[in-house]
């Protein structure tokens, strides 16, 4: 396998993102086996204990859980929880940034509820074209 | 190497299967002189504990004491002063002249640590026969794999072959103290991914307690569960790889707010180009200091081990070894 997990953060928390996106997809059912750390470790050239500390965060979350002797398995519901964590992060990490954001920028309410509404948005020289808010808010591809 | 080990057991302490439990290793304010006066000693004052059941990395510069530490361990020589304690975790001994220690340990050096002038099948079968829970079908696959003639001696091979050897030697041992000493010198890439894949499979599969130098630090930074890095002679850290990585943070972003955020802080690196500037930052950051820098719109990303490595043995470096250091080494 090709180098993976190159992110920035630790590569426990990379693995147990992946498995957070792979569950969220479906690509992962619910109580269906996940890979075990050996596997883990010998597919991604790891040490086989930072699957288990990803492994480990997963359980505490209720997305896996472990069947003695069998493995590792994605819990019944986990989907819905992550689907609800990811909607209330959503409120907190992404809309409210870009809604402080269009504070500071002195963009009014109305205008960014135009934007949501998908209404035309004003093209005038006195407010510069569409408000740019950062790489993470931007709804539109440019 | 030219002569065999002088201690061969005889008798061969201890149920043969299941073998002991993976060994600790604990190292205390130990001091190794080559020669009467030397006032740059091999190690000096080196505290270090081995936790068993794990793979710990050691990194060090040529003639950071990494060689001397591996033969302390594996009991090929003693400490000019301070202790070396070796052996199941609570009940740690002395390993020089120790047979059930030694037996039960195994070290694996760059010169593969095989009989020049011996068919490389008789240091295999030797090896067998001294190591209890020698798997001789994993040294078989292995041989295959790594493509090594075991009808050849070890003087008729080319450097990786010799290397792969001593590979397939520290592995099929299974010894509950497996210490490879930058092993892979003169395998190509293929070899010594194979190495590392067959090192995480049979660990996985029989954990025990890795010990691994290598300079390839970034091919081998996420087989480590622990890292030990040495200088000098001196531990300057000994901790879990997470933590080693959580030791220094890199900002990138305007230059200003990136001062800002360094400021107070130790700078291994400081590039910059135009308004933007990317800054090494050494020391962890606790999670309000990431949210505050993410909040003013830096990126924050971490910093891989070797570059922490070769910030933290530089030449010169400022404050490299200080009392400082070696008090935050364990």
């Amino acid at each position: 396998m090709g180098p993976m997990f190159d992110g920035p953060e630790p590569i426990y928390l990379q693995i147990a993102q992946m498995i957070r996106a792979q569950v969220l997809a479906g690509e992962l059912a619910e109580e269906e086996q996940v890979m075990s750390t050996t596997q883990f470790a010998t597919t991604f050239r790891i040490n086989p204990a930072t699957a288990a500390k990803a492994f480990a965060g997963l359980v505490d979350e209720g997305v896996l859980y472990k069947r003695r002797g069998l493995g590792m398995f994605v819990a019944p519901g986990a989907r819905e929880k992550l689907l609800a964590d990811h909607r209330a992060r959503f409120f907190d990490e992404v809309l409210a940034p870009a809604l402080a954001q269009a504070d500071l920028l002195d963009i009014p309410t109305s205008e960014v509820v135009d934007y949501v509404l998908g209404r035309p948005r004003p093209a005038g020289p006195g407010t510069g074209g569409a408000p740019r808010t950062g790489p993470t808010t931007d709804p539109t591809p440019r | 190497m030219t002569a065999r080990p002088a201690r061969r057991p005889t008798d061969p302490t201890g149920p043969a299967l299941p073998g002991p439990e993976p060994f600790a290793a604990e190292v205390r304010d130990v001091v190794v002189r080559y020669a009467r006066g030397d006032d740059a000693p091999a190690l000096d004052h080196a505290t270090l504990t081995i936790r068993p059941g794990v793979i710990t990395g050691l990194l060090g510069r040529n003639g950071a004491g990494k060689t001397t530490l591996a033969a302390l361990l594996a009991a090929f020589r003693r400490p000019t002063s301070g202790s070396v304690r070796v052996g199941l975790p609570g009940e740690l001994e002395d390993p020089f002249e120790n047979v059930w220690t030694t037996t039960h340990t195994q070290l694996v050096r760059e010169s593969g640590d095989v009989w020049e002038s011996d068919k490389a099948r008789d240091t295999l079968a030797y090896y067998a026969d001294l190591r209890p829970r020698w798997d001789a079908d994993l040294a078989a696959r292995l041989l295959d794999e790594l493509e090594v003639d075991v009808r050849k001696k070890p003087s008729e091979m080319s450097r990786g072959k010799r290397s792969a050897l001593g590979a397939v030697i520290g592995l099929a041992s299974r010894a509950p103290l497996t210490i490879f000493d930058e092993v892979y010198l003169g395998m190509d890439a293929p070899s010594r991914y194979a190495f590392y894949d067959a090192l995480v499979a049979d660990y996985a599969e029989h954990p025990r307690t890795v010990l691994l130098s290598s300079h390839l630090i970034t091919e081998v930074e996420r087989l480590f569960e622990d890292v030990v890095i040495i200088d000098r002679g001196r531990v300057l850290l000994a901790e879990n790889a997470d933590d080693v990585r959580a030791r220094g943070v890199s900002l990138t972003g305007p230059a200003d707010v990136v001062e800002r955020h360094a400021a107070g802080r130790e700078v291994l690196a400081r590039q910059r180009l135009g308004g933007t500037a990317q800054v090494t930052l050494f020391g962890t950051f606790a999670d309000d200091e990431r949210a505050a820098a993410v909040e003013a719109g830096l990126e924050v990303g971490a910093v891989p081990v070797q570059d922490l490595f070769v910030h933290l043995t530089r030449t010169g470096r400022p404050g490299a070894g200080t009392d400082a250091e070696r008090e935050e080494a364990r």
